[in-house]
């Protein structure tokens, strides 16, 4: 089972990386998530909105075919309503000050070898550690 | 054109996160829980992303777009303070529910409520950064 979570996993990675290879090479652009959405949110990127708004249409409707391909698509988000506000608050705030989340800071800035991100991965790496090891672990709140 | 290329991309995205696991929060969680039952899976996924990525990069030196303009010149190496209390903010909501913005997206189809829910709050976060910004991070 876990061997098979790895090939998927790494196919997964593939097919992301493609993702914004395709998104860079094309419009230009860093395929970064926050950014993306983000700047539909605050106006920012009222200069690009056709893109962006296409770009969060196919990220939530092209997956919908291929969840009946599974037996079971869970994501196993916690029944605490609390943390998923909070959670929720601090990634869209966090991600929107940082200028980047996993995807724009992780894999476009990591492959990049560009500082901010590399610098932004680790942070956010070692607050998630600290994190589940609080909220799970010493509160068990999740 | 671009907004093609965007719903593509878009879409590869989506679908890359799902095969991938990466909408799954316990293997986020697990990934990030080093003192638990710890899952590899996202360091696969890192891996396999950075690597079409890394291509990418290359092939953009002393080229355009396809679709014209200019590619996104390399940003000052400045590691300001609003990079520093985002990403630790990012960080512990992101440990918290396992959850970050690309799969927030890429499974509100299959999320369920919950997911539904941290979609708002994550909307309602970035709305919050401008005036955050503003005020506590005059200098950065």
């Amino acid at each position: 089972m876990i061997e098979q979570d790895w090939i998927w996993g790494f196919a997964g990675g593939l097919v992301i990386g493609l993702a914004g290879a395709v998104y860079l090479l094309v419009n230009g652009r860093i395929m970064g998530a926050s950014g993306i959405l983000g700047g539909l949110i605050d106006g920012s990127g009222r200069n690009s909105l056709m893109e962006r708004l296409a770009f969060v249409a196919g990220v939530v409707l092209a997956p919908i075919p291929l969840v009946p391909l599974y037996q079971t698509v869970d994501t196993h988000v916690t029944g605490n309503l609390a943390a998923i506000v909070a959670a929720g608050l601090m990634v869209g705030l966090g991600t929107r000050l940082a200028n980047g989340c996993t995807s724009g800071h992780g894999v476009c800035g990591i492959s990049r070898l560009s500082p901010r991100g590399i610098v932004a991965t680790i942070i956010y790496i070692m607050a998630g550690g600290l994190s589940v090891i609080l909220f799970k672990h010493l509160l068990g709140v999740v | 054109m671009r907004n093609l290329t965007a719903l593509i991309s878009g879409s590869l995205f989506g679908i890359g996160l799902l095969i991938s696991g990466m909408t799954d929060t316990t293997k986020v969680q697990g990934w990030l829980d080093i003192f638990g039952q710890w899952d590899p899976t996202l360091a696969f996924v890192m891996g396999g992303a950075i690597i079409p990525m890394a291509i990418a990069w290359a092939l953009t030196r002393n080229r355009q777009p396809v679709l014209g303009g200019s590619f996104p010149a390399a940003v000052k190496p400045r590691v300001g303070h609003d990079l520093i209390v985002g990403s630790v903010l990012f960080g512990v909501g992101w440990g918290l529910v396992g959850l970050c913005p690309g799969p927030a997206l890429a499974s509100l189809s299959y999320g369920g409520i919950g997911g539904i829910v941290f979609l708002l709050a994550m909307i309602a976060g970035m709305w919050a950064a401008v005036p955050v910004r503003a005020r506590l991070l005059p200098a950065s």
